[in-house]
């Protein structure tokens, strides 16, 4: 019993990757996902043809030998634009999901372990933020300030920060009452050394489950406004902007919506499997059926 | 319960006026006026203009003012539809959107919770893995892409449905209910899935299927009202939803509801009719939030006695 206990953390962490390598789904997500992340950053080294680079007297042409996924009416290549495209994407995913995490756990886990009235007021901002129609806001926001991309970033982890701080905050309650955390304390640890070597490592299993699925709301979040034309604007591009021009020509070039359309319900896809997986694997208390 | 309710009432009184003074205040911080996009108009006439809609008094003084006038009820006159007030342009909206909310609903909670009770009925079979499968595709595939693709295979290629409008040609009502209720369908199929699987390893139903009870009673009577819990947690937030959804879904369709009024005035710049629709669908949300707290409390007896206990 107790040489099961002295290891712990390493073999969650091991219990944890032979649990998600048996579920195939989520190995795909993960395979997928690292092709799309190495892809995007070697993006100006590997695209076949330069972002600028058009061809008027060409226009939109069905995908090709030259261009496995087609021009557009400007003859810009299809692939490259996708590739460019996803850059942005998945940069809104991931900058947009770090600002949550850092705000949502360091707002969480405040509260949970000082507990007492500073967790009832902090918990009472979550819940009237909640109520909050916040797609409407940054609509808003977004009207207000100019299509900033910056500010979509901030804007879109404002949101996304509040179930975080929820989970953060019931872990560390529920870690703080515990023997070890206890036993450190009375070991003469400062509090903030506490919450940095014995709170913060135990709550990140949960954290990162959340995380994993928060790119992907993220991502369509960001999407669903660049297809309003209210998110990414011109020259940039990004997968929604590249939908929303696909829709206009649909009829007479489908493929130009449903390349990006696939590139994006693949990402969202790999992010989602891979993320339950992760929630199987990390989370005993729903691996248990 | 009662007391449990009016508390989450008086809850959402600052709620709202949050969101009043923060929509006020950061639609009048913007840059460029309603009426800058109209270069020929000269000045004169924008003063008047402004004048006309109180522009020209200090700020604080229109706060108040506009305050007075929302808490009676009255949005105002819109910046851009000259002669119409924003309360004209909402209950032209409201009704359309309302619809297609409706439908959309109708079309994810039947196929939701079909698909996901079937899936844990028969847990880790085909009956599991082909509706989850599905409904994660229904996730993956936001309402602006399977719109479009919709359009282009059942309106364009085989020609059965209409492509736009919305009450004009029978059959248009069909494609946006279906693009607007397919990832909530997703959704509902499982958390309803989810909630089925716990409730059927219960004690209780051990005992029904004990007593010989056939497997769709023991579903119906015993195991629906626990079961789909999560699901009626989950209305009010897919309430507010199916409301930003059918700013997407009006568009590609070009539906004339609330979606298309609040993008247009979004463009528009039109200031008072994006506050009167602002402070409008944040308290629809509000309310229908309340109200799925309400009926997951009312459908769960543990919690109902843990409000009982809090009084």
């Amino acid at each position: 019993m107790n040489s099961i206990e002295t290891d712990k953390g390493s073999s969650l962490w091991k219990d944890a990757w032979i649990k998600l390598s048996k579920n195939r789904l989520a190995l795909v997500g993960l395979g997928l996902l690292v092709i799309l992340i190495v892809t995007s950053l070697l993006t100006p080294l590997i695209a076949p043809y330069g972002y600028e680079a058009q061809n008027l007297d060409m226009g939109a042409t069905a995908p090709s030998l030259q261009h496995w996924l087609g021009t557009d009416i400007f003859g810009r290549d299809m692939l490259t634009r996708i590739m460019y495209g996803g850059r942005v994407s998945l940069m809104v995913g991931f900058i947009a999901t770090a600002v949550a995490l850092v705000i949502g756990i360091l707002w969480g886990a405040t509260a949970g372990f000082f507990g007492g009235r500073l967790d009832a007021i902090m918990m009472r901002i979550v819940d009237v933020l909640y109520a909050l129609p916040f797609m409407i806001f940054i609509i808003l926001l977004m009207v207000v300030f100019g299509r900033n991309i910056l500010l979509l970033f901030f804007a879109i982890g404002a949101v996304e920060w509040l179930t975080m701080a929820r989970i953060v905050r019931s872990q560390v309650m529920a870690l703080r009452n515990q023997e070890f955390v206890e036993a450190a304390s009375s070991l003469g640890l400062s509090q903030w050394t506490i919450i940095r070597r014995h709170i913060i490592p135990n709550t990140l299993g949960p954290v990162i489950v959340y995380t994993t699925l928060t790119i992907p709301s993220v991502m369509l979040l960001e999407a669903f406004l660049s297809f309003l034309g209210l998110g990414i604007q011109p020259p940039q591009s990004s997968w929604g902007l590249l939908i929303n021009y696909g829709v206009e020509t649909m009829e007479e070039y489908p493929w130009l919506l449903i390349f990006p359309g696939l590139a994006l319900s693949l990402t969202l896809f790999a992010l989602n499997f891979l993320g339950d997986g992760l929630r199987d694997a990390l989370d005993p208390r729903t691996s248990k059926d | 319960m009662y007391r449990f309710a009016l508390g989450r009432l008086a809850q959402a009184i600052p709620v709202l006026l949050i969101v009043i003074t923060v929509t006020f205040f950061l639609i009048h911080s913007a840059p460029g006026g309603p009426f800058s996009a109209d270069k020929a108009v000269p000045p004169e006439v924008i003063k008047a203009l402004e004048e006309q809609y109180n522009l020209n008094q200090p700020i604080w003084q229109q706060y108040l003012s506009y305050l007075g006038d929302v808490i009676q009820g009255d949005f105002g006159p819109s910046f851009k539809y000259s002669g119409r007030n924003v309360n004209e342009l909402i209950a032209a909206g409201l009704p359309i959107t309302a619809e297609l909310a409706f439908y959309a609903m109708l079309v994810a909670l039947s196929v939701g919770i079909f698909a996901g009770v079937g899936a844990a009925m028969r847990p880790n079979t085909a009956q599991d893995y082909i509706p989850m499968t599905g409904a994660m595709i229904g996730i993956c595939m936001p309402s602006f892409l399977l719109g479009p693709l919709l359009v282009l295979v059942f309106g364009i290629y085989l020609d059965w449905l209409p492509v736009s409008g919305w009450g004009d040609i029978p059959g248009d009502k069909i494609l946006p209910s279906i693009t607007l209720g397919t990832g909530y369908a997703a959704y509902i199929a499982r958390l309803s899935r989810g909630g089925m699987l716990e409730v059927l390893s219960q004690d209780y139903i051990r005992t029904a299927r004990a007593k010989g009870l056939r497997e769709p009673i023991i579903i119906i009577k015993h195991a629906l009202r626990g079961g789909l819990i999560p699901v009626v947690a989950f209305l009010g937030p897919a309430f507010a939803g199916l409301l930003s959804g059918s700013f997407v879904v009006e568009t590609i369709f070009q539906i004339p509801g609330l979606g298309r009024f609040y993008v247009q005035a979004a463009f528009n710049r039109d200031y008072t009719l994006i506050l009167g629709m602002t402070i409008f669908l944040s308290t629809l949300i509000i309310l229908f939030n309340l109200l799925s707290d309400m009926l997951a409390i009312w459908l769960n007896p543990k919690l109902r006695q843990e409000i009982k206990g809090a009084n």
